[in-house]
């Protein structure tokens, strides 16, 4: 019942990728030669036929990171051809297909490059500065078990859907990655405009707003300057309008929150 | 032997969980903090488990080998999770979820267990929507609801084709508002390498951290494991590259039994094999057969030519011509074993011959082609990723693939093992769906078990136990355990092999899918516990692991976890021929009626298989749990 290998005409690429041992040492490019590629074999595939070649060699495999190969899990992440997640449009480098390439391409290959994301070894980044912005507040507190019938809470259609566009998000940073300032904007965006954009979000809206802002910004993730080049890799086509939302969002948030606390030492002790 | 208490309680099957949650033992809100709970795994069951457990006070430590708990694989589950809501006013109760999810299961899992999952399949809804998870809705700003196979109602929720993901999202943001309140300490990175027994229950694990390699031993006064099933043991599957069956292997290694290990599902629609270097098969969500119709040509010259050039009188949709009553809704295992026969048939489409289309021809025509893209948009992007083919123009082809482990760690009513002090929660124990899972129902128990089972039940075990009485790490069962490890570790470095570890996972996947996948035999299971044991030998004679234990080391991680599925595979293949019966997603062609259906067996298996580890090259022990039908009667499963 195992399939043979159809008969697609097949072809030759070198890989030029990024070798570094760990965050300490400085890393260079290294040119791996790639025989016998099928079109229909995905770029990580790719990569793991040569890895399978170097394993038997005195060089060591190349770390990359991947994890579900069908574009929803949001590990992989290399820089190809310069591209975050490489040549295609609204997808994630595990849904690259050696038929984006040409016979005799050189495939320039690197991990994902910006101050947050420092590199732990060859193609593999940490970016646990994602998990902290959503830890300062990327939720609605609803306790386990406090919850109201879910009919209860009525959400518009148009609502949901656009939440449902941000929510999209899978964390990847390929946004970061393509900033030149690195900044993490389209991220903290996508989750401030879904969680926003539903009635259940609305208590937390300013606090959330506020905490993930500074988080982002104390992580050493750069600001945003317009140019739009986040939305332009993003695998899940996320737009930068959520930029504006969450611009929106910040400023009402600051401006509520200094009546706040001057109302609050106005009241005293309530 | 392993005791087996099933724990389940007594009365009326609609009153059990009530009241069981009224007798269990109670923990007093001060006394929760002294308590420390280790929970392995963040997907659905271990987020929700250790979001809700810090919740109510408990100290929660999350391990997880992702480098975010958000990765964990219940994030691509596309179509949906199965609410008893009733909001269609189609007919549905909690009685009717219970009774379809008894009947997909074939009559292998618990009554008691099933109907308390059915009752809290509401409250997750509920609890879902609170988050803000962004479920469909229709203009009203109501839930919207779609079908899923073996049901005759609408009870699936869902965000789009990413319904995992949301949920995921919603459990894991439950979980980084509890780490960032304290109450959970977190641990990406880190793989759990051992479990750790001290006085007989589960005190603690050994953890590996992945990017620096350092060997960690970490006790609690309980153990939850949440670490998903064991599908890659095939290779190819729909499963993330990095799932395993590490950790409950180890579990199992140290007493805890695995449960009908032979239960695996295939689900019927995923995008066809194309060669050899194919590292991962990709779901095209059960909710496309909603709208899209199955056939293959009738005549078997037929199958090379352009399936729009094949008259429809030439078609055979031969799901609805087979089971008119479910049609293209039938479950996963009846609608991947028609598949499987077409093919046999020779009547199987594409360039392998292994295939059969998937088409929305009607569906464009009577809803027109912007519903259609509105429904399942992001399925049909994928599908043209993967195979260039536009599905709008023509239809998909797909063939079955390995999806979906219902076998697992076995678990009591209160979802502990055997091992006191060792809960298993999710994909990983074998509790809720017998042997065949229905569509849209793992969502819903990964959850239930997080967010409604564990917070109660966990509470009966802690009150039994001194917090005072936790182990200290110094302890010898910790100190060997943890040399254990990195002997293993040092073994597999040091191993003077020649071959990548990806080669005896393929060769490994090949024995299990020819011999113990869609359809079963005596002499194929044979062959496979020859074949098995003799790749295990050459693997641990032959395996090149390049790179040192002290950074990260791919190729050494997945040396570990071939090694584990080298051994339950084995013991899968044990199962398999022990279990003399068809049921759900275990075909044995021995036992089959005249049309191809399952045969099963209820007199001598109607039972639970728990196998039990007997120590290196000795055969497991087959303990057995009958299963007592109360309230339903164990009938023939019919979709006809």
């Amino acid at each position: 019942m195992v399939a043979s290998t159809p008969s697609k005409k097949l072809f030759s690429v070198t890989l030029r990728v990024w070798r570094q041992a760990n965050p300490d040492q400085p890393g260079k490019f290294v040119d791996y030669p790639a025989h016998n590629v099928s079109p229909d074999m995905s770029f990580l595939e790719l990569l793991d036929v040569v890895n399978d070649g170097l394993t038997v060699s005195p060089e060591e495999p190349i770390a990359f990171a991947h994890d579900c190969r069908e574009g929803i899990c949001g590990t992989c992440s290399c820089t190809i051809n310069g591209k975050p997640h490489g040549p295609g449009k609204g997808v994630a480098t595990c849904q690259v297909y050696m038929r984006s390439f040409q016979a005799g391409d050189v495939i320039v290959v690197e991990p994902f490059r910006a101050t947050a994301f420092p590199i732990i070894k060859d193609l593999v980044t940490e970016r646990s500065a994602f998990d902290k912005i959503q830890q300062a507040g990327g939720f609605i507190s609803a306790r386990t078990g406090a919850a109201p019938d879910a009919n209860a809470i009525l959400v518009s259609k148009a609502a949901a859907d656009l939440a449902m566009d941000a929510a999209a998000c899978i964390g990847c940073g390929a946004c970061v990655a393509a900033c030149k300032n690195a900044s993490a904007m389209l991220f903290v965006a996508a989750k401030v405009s879904h969680l926003g954009l539903m009635p259940q979000g609305q208590p937390e809206r300013d606090r959330r707003v506020l905490a993930m802002v500074q988080t982002m910004d104390e992580a050493g993730f750069g600001n945003c300057t317009n140019q739009y080049e986040c939305s332009a890799v993003c695998p899940k086509n996320i737009t930068h309008d959520f930029i504006a939302r969450l611009n929106r969002d910040y400023v009402g948030a600051l401006f509520r929150s200094e009546l706040q606390s001057v109302s609050t030492s106005a009241g005293g002790g309530a | 032997m392993a005791k087996l208490d099933s724990k389940i309680p007594s009365g009326p099957l609609a009153d059990k969980w009530q009241q069981h949650k009224t007798q269990i033992k109670l923990v007093n809100p001060a006394n929760k903090r002294k308590y420390e709970i280790i929970v392995v795994g963040a997907g659905l069951a271990g987020s929700s488990a250790a979001a809700t457990l810090a919740e109510l006070g408990y100290r929660v430590k999350s391990f997880v080998f992702h480098d975010s708990p958000r990765r964990a694989h219940s994030i691509a589950a596309q179509g949906g999770i199965n609410g008893a809501k009733n909001y269609q006013n189609d007919g549905d109760s909690v009685h009717r979820l219970f009774y379809d999810t008894l009947k997909g299961g074939d009559y292998r899992a618990r009554e008691a267990n099933v109907h308390r999952l059915a009752e809290v399949s509401t409250n997750i809804i509920d609890q879902c929507a609170a988050q803000g998870v962004p479920f469909a809705r229709e203009y009203s700003g109501h839930l919207a609801n779609r079908s899923f196979g073996g049901a005759q109602v609408s009870r699936t929720f869902y965000a789009r084709g990413q319904t995992g993901q949301q949920l995921l999202l919603g459990a894991y943001s439950a979980l980084s508002r509890m780490v960032g309140q304290g109450g959970v300490e977190l641990h990406p990175n880190s793989e759990m390498l051992d479990l750790v027994i001290v006085d007989g229950h589960a005190k603690g694990v050994i953890v590996r951290d992945l990017n620096t390699g350092v060997i960690t031993r970490h006790s609690a006064d309980a153990v939850i494991l949440a670490t998903g099933g064991y599908g890659n043991v095939f290779n190819l599957s729909t499963y993330a590259r990095q799932s395993n069956a590490t950790a409950i292997w180890r579990a199992y290694k140290r007493g805890a039994c695995m449960a009908n290990p032979c239960y695996t599902q295939i689900h019927p629609t995923c995008i066809p094999v194309s060669g050899d270097y194919q590292s991962k098969l990709t779901l095209m969500s059960e909710s496309l057969r909603n709208d899209g119709r199955i056939w293959v040509p009738k005549d078997k010259a037929d199958v090379k030519k352009e399936p729009s050039t094949i008259a429809e009188s030439a078609r055979d949709y031969y799901l609805e011509r087979i089971y008119p009553s479910f049609g293209n809704l039938a479950p996963r295992d009846v609608a991947s074993r028609a598949a499987m026969r077409m093919c046999d048939e020779g009547r199987g489409v594409g360039e392998t011959g292994l295939g059969v289309y998937l088409d929305f021809a009607d569906a464009i025509k009577r809803l027109g082609e912007p519903a259609v893209r509105e429904r399942y948009g992001n399925l049909f992007d994928i599908y043209h990723e993967i195979t260039a083919e536009n599905a709008y123009q023509a239809p998909m082809r797909i063939f079955p693939a390995v999806h979906y482990t219902m076998g697992g760690l076995w678990v009591d009513y209160n979802l502990m093992s055997n091992v006191p002090g060792l809960f298993v929660l999710g994909e990983a124990n074998f509790s809720d769906h017998g042997a065949n899972r229905l569509g849209a129902s793992a969502l819903m128990q990964g959850l239930a078990d997080g967010y409604f089972v564990i917070p109660y039940t966990i509470g009966d075990y802690l009150a039994q136990q001194k917090p005072s009485a936790r182990s200290n790490i110094d302890r010898p069962e910790f100190k060997q355990a943890a040399e254990s490890v990195s002997t293993q570790t040092k073994q597999l470095l040091d191993n003077p092999g020649k071959e990548p570890v990806s080669h005896f996972h393929k060769r490994l996947g090949k024995i299990m899918w020819e011999h113990c996948g869609m359809a079963r035999t005596k002499q194929g299971l044979e062959t496979a516990l020859q074949k098995i044991p003799a790749l295990r030998e050459e693997f641990v004679a032959n395996v090149k692991v390049p790179g040192s234990a002290e950074t990260l080391n791919q190729s050494l991680e997945q040396a570990g976890r071939v090694g584990d599925f080298l051994d339950l595979g084995e013991l899968m293949c044990r199962d398999a021929l022990t279990r003399e019966e068809s049921c759900g997603g275990h075909f044995r062609e021995e036992y089959q009626y005249p049309d191809g259906e399952c045969k099963r067996d209820d007199e001598k298996f109607g039972h639970v298989a728990a196998w039990e580890y007997q120590g290196p090259g000795q055969a497991p022990l087959r303990n057995v749990e009958p299963l007592n039908y109360e309230f339903t009667k164990m009938s023939v499963r019919s979709y006809k």
